[in-house]
């Protein structure tokens, strides 16, 4: 059984002029100690998908539907009291703005020991002293001086391990990172980055990474699933997905990243654009969500959903056009 | 030999910040510290480096929307950082500015037809309304929104669109350079790759000079002609984007153009980490500023502070290392090319 199974995951807000499907129909599933990352642009559903798992969309005008089981348990069906134990505990999460998720008018120590306190039963004393640990543990110098101090006397990388350092204290066995790095500067995120594969590999969580960098996806993930107008599109392991897109956005995603380096060899031709902007989500979509900016559409593409197909093996993608492997074999 | 278009020559920026009993002790923000670069016509010079290196900074001071403590600005050959605001005002023409956050750079009360005649009216670019509009259907085009559009309000707009009104307000005042402070950073992926594709298509098609700022070094690459590496306020390395990209001078490139993630999986990762973060531009470190984070460090960066120096035709480095050669110099022997 998997970690975590998003089973049909839809998560719908009421608005005044209409309902916005931010996330229409999502599955994936994360085994124990796996990365996988959740790729999109803005509003394309990531972010709501991440929050859905950690039950914290407001209802209304939010609400979820569909299952999100963890070690089995949905995790839609739990009242909030037993939420509130897997928050934190078994499940944690690390935001993108550090500045804004730390509490301003308490120690960072202190801050560290709540989830501890809360969920591991340490007294005042022995959730300090944790906290020390877990600030050594993310790297971060004179460790027993940092936790008496307030968020604003950290830098924006320092904040940052202080976030992974709140979200790792009780050993989660998923940790949600949403757009961790993006943030921060590049010399900061490289650091940031090889922390958590580091710490992936000590403490054993499954990671579930939401990013719109293509680079930090290449970096840590293990498989990869990309999201497009609050649906999947595709999901594959990420070599396979960096080495054979089977979906058109996927690739238009790939083609207008400059990679470093590329320009040097001569290649300086335009960047790949992807013409046209997403849709609206507030109007139901008929067809392939990707047909209006699609290269490749053609009028079954505007009229009927591609369905999800394994294209190859643990290789899936919504494309009417995208060959299976056997059949691009035969 | 005909003046460049900007030449920028020592330039300082310091803010002063409060501190001591009434405020008698005063401490500066050292945000650019001495800085000299030239930007010819038609050509597009790059600004990287971290946030806090004073990079948005020179900008502003280009612009003369900060009033430079110290050092010059000469536009095609007349200084600008001395003027009256009166004797600037027509000179501000030729020096236009597109900015990062196209959701809070166009006033939500003025309609794009509006907020494109302004500068045109503002500088006499325009006899009459019929060439007002002639005009006005022109920038739409240049930056390929439909001509109907004009009549629509901001709120209106995505994001990549917005920044394509930006553009167009930018170019509406015929200028010779525009500064592009994180023009396209706010972006999404899809949607930066046409604007890059606009910005190059618009230099070539009218002979423009873009002062590129940007933390993002690989759309730096894609794009620019030469770069400049700032590190707390001073340029740690300027050069061609060959020379910055492919041989680096100074440990500093080498560690930021190593710290960009690779889209590709496969990839090596050989990667140069640094250590802790940008110091304080308050109390920047002696010597070199980069000593503390430097991976090569030795004595005299700690107490001399090392100078631009050319290393080689066109490309000026300020590291101590480049004094050495091959073996003893890590930077030349390594080679990430």
């Amino acid at each position: 059984m998997a970690l975590l199974e998003v089973d049909r995951l839809q998560t719908h807000f009421r608005t005044p002029d209409g309902v916005n499907r931010a996330v229409d129909g999502v599955s994936f599933s994360i085994e124990k100690g796996e990365t996988l990352a959740v790729v999109g642009e803005s509003g394309c559903g990531k972010s709501v998908t991440a929050m859905s798992i950690m039950r914290l969309i407001a209802e209304p005008p939010g609400k979820s539907a569909g299952e999100i089981r963890f070690e089995g348990r949905d995790l839609l069906k739990l009242s909030e009291k037993e939420m509130k134990k897997i928050r934190g505990d078994d499940i944690s999460m690390i935001f993108q703005e550090p500045m804004t998720s730390l509490n301003p008018v308490l120690k960072v120590g202190r801050q560290i020991g709540e989830s501890l306190r809360l969920h591991q039963g340490l007294d005042r004393g022995q959730a300090e002293d944790k906290a020390v640990e877990m600030l050594q543990l993310v790297g971060i110098p004179e460790p027993k001086r940092r936790a008496g101090e307030y968020p604003h006397q950290l830098s924006g990388g320092m904040r940052q391990r202080v976030m992974i350092a709140m979200a790792l204290a009780c050993s989660p066995k998923l940790l949600i990172a949403d757009e961790p790095t993006t943030a921060l500067d590049v010399t900061i995120q490289a650091q940031i980055l090889d922390l958590m594969r580091d710490l992936k590999d000590r403490v054993g969580a499954a990671i579930l990474i939401i990013t719109h960098d293509l680079g930090v996806v290449a970096e840590v993930a293990d498989r990869v699933v990309v999201m497009y107008a609050g649906r999947k599109v595709e999901e594959a392991p990420v070599r396979d997905l960096f080495a054979k897109p089977r979906h058109p956005y996927t690739r238009g995603l790939l083609g207008a990243v400059p990679k470093l380096g590329s320009s040097l060899e001569g290649k300086t031709e335009k960047l790949a654009e992807i013409p046209g902007i997403v849709p609206s989500l507030k109007t139901k979509i008929e067809g392939c969500v990707f047909a209006g900016r699609c290269p490749e559409a053609e009028d079954v593409c505007r009229e009927f959903a591609p369905a999800l197909e394994e294209k190859a093996p643990r290789h899936v993608a919504a494309c009417h056009f995208s060959p299976r492997e056997q059949e691009a074999a035969a | 030999m005909t003046a460049p278009l900007l030449e920028v020559n020592d330039l300082k920026m310091h803010f002063p910040i409060g501190g001591g009993l009434f405020g008698k002790l005063h401490k500066f923000v050292y945000a650019v510290d001495g800085l000299s670069f030239r930007v010819e016509r038609g050509e597009t010079l790059s600004l990287v480096g971290e946030s806090g290196c004073g990079k948005s900074t020179v900008g502003r001071a280009i612009l003369r929307l900060l009033k430079p403590t110290g050092g010059q600005v000469v536009l095609a050959g007349r200084r600008i950082d001395d003027m009256s605001s009166g004797v600037l005002r027509p000179i501000r023409r030729r020096v236009q500015v597109v900015f990062q956050d196209p959701f809070s750079s166009l006033n939500p009360r003025i309609r794009v037809r509006d907020a494109l005649a302004e500068p045109i009216n503002n500088f006499g670019l325009a006899k009459d309304k019929a060439e007002l509009s002639r005009k006005l259907n022109m920038l739409m085009d240049k930056v390929g929104l439909p001509r109907e559009a004009l009549g629509r309000w901001p709120h209106e707009f995505s994001g990549g669109q917005r920044q394509r009104i930006g553009i167009a307000r930018a170019l509406a005042a015929e200028p010779d350079l525009i500064v592009c402070d994180e023009a396209v950073s706010a972006l999404d992926v899809s949607v930066k790759a046409q604007i890059v594709n606009l910005l190059q298509e618009l230099q070539q098609e009218l002979g423009l000079a873009l002062l590129f700022i940007s933390h993002d070094l690989a759309i730096v690459e894609h794009m620019t002609h030469r770069v400049a590496v700032m590190y707390l306020g001073k340029i740690a390395e300027i050069g061609t984007k060959r020379q910055i990209f492919a041989r680096p001078r100074h440990p500093y490139t080498e560690a930021l153009l190593s710290a960009v993630p690779k889209p590709d999986p496969l990839a090596k990762r050989d990667r140069i980490m640094l250590k802790g973060d940008v110091p304080s531009p308050i109390n920047p470190p002696s010597g070199c500023r980069f000593h503390t984070r430097c991976p090569y460090v030795f004595d005299r960066c700690r107490t001399e502070e090392p100078r631009l120096k050319e290393v080689e035709r066109g490309h000026e480095a300020a590291c101590h290392l480049n004094d050495r050669t091959a073996p003893e110099n890590p930077l030349l022997s390594g080679g990430r090319a």
